[in-house]
């Protein structure tokens, strides 16, 4: 406890020295993230140096092994560092799919020379991954996916197409889903792949949403060669691999549910804009809301730490990223339809510019409970996983 | 956010204590025999000293704390024990505890600890938890006071020993312990859906000593809202149990019954409503017991999260009961099947210091909106 004690004040001095006056408040929009990677342009210099100053601690990926270039944190020692971050506002100094997914992914299965090659790239945020999973006919049924790798002694042959891949045509490198046997059961035949996104063949097209905005891409592969020394894991096992990561990926989307730091309240922040009368909200109707959303909120955030500290106690339920990002996701959508009613007629603004982030976030929001697995398939997996109820 | 070891271990004995000697059917032997207390399971839970689970040592409780006290609570939930637990021994006594003198605190906890003395709080007079219009009186009469009006729907109130009567006014809020059988204390009791009865007290000018005034003449305020605190986040903890048994009895008759040629519980219709409810009472899980450790440590955030637990578990349980219910189908509405009588009982805990819409309201409020 009094190593703990000294941690926390160490850490808090620290970052008090290191972090940036602009890394410190509260993110406008998903513009302020930083998303390294080969072609990454910083957008100040305090997003630079609070990269380079995390990731040389290695408090980017602040659990993982110091072997790779991780913080080699305990448990306790994250919660306070995350702790010390939050009391200053202090921005996430990446945000990354590799940090998110794979890396965890790559701690569970990979080689030891594989884990030498792209951990530590991850952790300083010096390739920039995207996710290959999807297909125009593999969605909620994932594991129906068809894209090619064939065995040609040396390499594999890669033709196919992957949709919805988050930011491909910005990502560095892919995690890619492929098909190396036909003639099995769909989710046996499915193997693990890595590869460079400049490899020939590899093409991106980006997908307009209904928020005017593109995150996502079809991305095309036709005859790209991988060298097999890039495969995870066992040949035709990768969905084992695939299930994993993806347990990551709902928990990582289904915090988009946590109150923004630094941020105030839902029931403030429409006190500010609709006005009080005797200290109420003077909209008896959206105080009602805001509060039932409150609610939700905080006993949801609770929720993110009661499991969190069951997993590290060994009493956590496996399929519990399923009710994590079914949850936190409606919240999320619940959230952006608040800021819209807070925002009245003024939030329908559809300008380019930054009058424009309400709206174009609330459209966005939807996606949540579609990407990373819909809100039907989570609840498929609890009833099924957790509940037992027969199939 | 785990329990400690002592805490799961009394959560343990608890859950075999109480499907032992108080399952459903003891309370419906109860009701069937028309009654509405259950005096012997509460001496039973006395031996085992529950009564002094939130009382300070030194006046003879177990000073194990509102964690403690809520899983015991949640596990009474699950079986609907009937007893004075949270109202005699958690919440009056916390308000004695907080407001009482030494003296009073000596004359009155121990025998709550013991279980040989019940007291319950007599605050309400609307129906709805408003205790911003108590009208209840207390006029000072030389050396005593002189206490006058009406409370209203105080459950099992007319089987406690003492009664906490909170008196308004221009002096402010200030608390009376008064014995229930003091010269103008009348009672009317009424039957209520969970077939215990509730009481309509009157004070017609009950004179009683200056030494049954807890605290100051209008300074109770402050811990009546501490009491509130426990009330609600201790309340949520019984709703978390009822939340938490119904939804375990009904995904097993999903289990079981066949229609159509089927498990009822291979439809998806079936299965996503009661995956949701999962992930609901998971999170309810957590509002309580955030409430509950906040209450232990006196935390600035106990009367926040205490509102935020209430108001959740309200919903939840309402939902889950409801649930119950309807995917039983026919049966779930007969009186000889259990599951009705979660819902009957999950309809008084919502009342209970305050409902959805009073703990809604005071979250708003405290949250500055």
């Amino acid at each position: 406890m009094e190593n703990l004690e000294t941690f926390r004040q160490d850490t808090r001095d620290w970052l008090e020295a290191n972090c940036p006056e602009d890394m410190r408040q509260p993110m406008r929009s998903d513009e302020d993230q930083c998303w390294g990677g080969r072609n990454w342009v910083f957008k100040s210099e305090g997003q630079k140096l609070w990269l380079e100053r995390m990731a040389a601690k290695g408090w980017t990926a602040p659990r993982w092994p110091t072997e790779y270039g991780g913080g080699g944190l305990s448990g306790p020692e994250a919660k306070i560092l995350g702790e010390e971050m939050a009391r200053i506002g202090a921005r996430r100094p990446l945000s990354s799919f590799g940090l998110d997914m794979l890396g965890p992914a790559l701690l569970l299965y990979a080689t030891e020379e594989q884990k030498q090659q792209y951990i530590p790239d991850i952790i300083k945020g010096k390739i920039r991954w995207c996710q290959g999973y999807s297909e125009p006919n593999a969605g909620s049924d994932l594991a129906s996916l068809r894209t090619k790798a064939e065995d040609m002694g040396d390499h594999y042959l890669i033709n196919g197409s992957k949709v919805w891949t988050s930011y491909a045509d910005k990502a560095d490198w892919i995690f890619c889903l492929v098909r190396t046997d036909f003639d099995c059961a769909k989710h046996e035949g499915i193997s693990f792949l890595l590869f460079d996104m400049t490899s020939e063949g590899v093409s991106t097209k980006p997908i307009k949403l209904i928020s005017g905005t593109s995150p996502f891409c079809e991305t095309f592969f036709d005859n790209v060669q991988v060298p097999k020394a890039q495969l995870v894991g066992t040949l035709n096992k990768g969905w084992e691999i695939a299930k994993y990561l993806l347990t990551h990926e709902r928990a990582m989307i289904g915090g988009f549910g946590l109150a923004g730091g630094g941020m105030k309240g839902m029931g403030q922040m429409a006190a500010a804009k609709r006005g009080t009368t005797d200290g109420r909200l003077r909209d008896a109707s959206l105080r009602a809301e805001a509060s039932s959303f409150e609610i939700d909120e905080m006993a949801f955030g609770l929720t993110i730490e009661r499991i969190t500290d069951e997993t590290k106690a060994g009493q956590g339920t496996g399929a519990s990223s399923s009710i994590l990002k079914m949850y936190g996701t409606e919240l999320n959508k619940l959230r952006q339809e608040l800021f819209m009613a807070i925002g009245a007629t003024d939030a329908l603004n559809f300008d380019t510019d930054s009058k424009g982030a309400l709206v174009r976030s609330w459209l966005r929001s939807k996606a949540n409970s579609i990407e990373g697995g819909t809100t039907e398939v989570q609840l498929n997996i609890i009833a099924k996983r957790i509940l037992g109820l027969p199939a | 956010m785990i329990l400690s070891e002592e805490q799961q271990l009394l959560k343990d004995s608890a859950r075999a204590f109480l499907s032992e000697s108080a399952p459903i059917s003891a309370l419906r032997a109860m009701r069937d025999a028309g009654e509405d207390h259950m005096p012997e399971l509460w001496t039973k839970m006395s031996e085992m000293g529950w009564p002094g689970i939130v009382i300070p040592d030194a006046y003879s409780g177990l000073e194990f704390g509102y964690v403690g006290a809520g899983v015991v609570l949640e596990e009474m939930g699950r079986t609907l024990a009937l007893s004075p637990f949270l109202s005699s021994a958690v919440v009056a006594a916390s308000l004695i505890n907080q407001l009482g003198s030494e003296q009073q605190k000596e004359k009155y906890l121990p025998g709550i600890a013991s279980g040989e003395l019940t007291a319950v709080l007599a605050a309400d007079e609307t129906g709805y938890f408003d205790l911003s219009s108590i009208e209840t009186t207390a006029s000072e009469s030389g050396d005593a006071y002189v206490l006058s009006g009406n409370k209203r729907g105080v459950i099992d109130g007319h089987n406690a020993d003492l009664l906490l009567v909170v008196t308004g006014g221009d002096a402010g809020m200030s608390v009376f312990a008064v014995e229930s059988g003091a010269e103008g204390v009348s009672c009317e009791t009424r039957l209520i859906v969970d077939s215990q009865r509730a009481a309509d007290i009157t004070f017609d000018s009950v004179t009683v000593s200056s030494d049954a005034l807890l605290g100051s003449l209008g300074g109770a305020s402050e811990a009546m809202e501490f009491t509130i605190d426990v009330a609600a986040a201790c309340s949520a903890a019984e709703m978390l149990g009822i939340s938490i048994e119904t939804f375990e009895r009904t995904v097993g008759y999903l289990k079981e019954r066949e229609q159509f040629g089927e498990k009822i519980g291979t439809f998806q219709g079936l299965q996503h409503r009661a995956a949701q409810l999962f992930a609901e009472i998971e999170v309810s899980k957590s509002a309580v017991l955030a409430a509950l450790q906040a209450l232990d440590a006196n935390s600035e955030k106990r009367s926040v999260l205490a509102s935020m637990a209430k108001a959740k578990c309200s919903k939840v349980v309402r939902n889950a009961t409801e649930e119950g219910v309807q995917m039983h189908g026919g049966i779930g509405m007969t009186d000889e099947f259990d599951i009705g009588f979660f819902m009957k009982r999950a309809a008084v805990c919502r009342q209970a210091y305050g409902d959805y819409h009073f703990h809604a309201d005071r979250f708003a409020s405290l949250r500055g909106y």
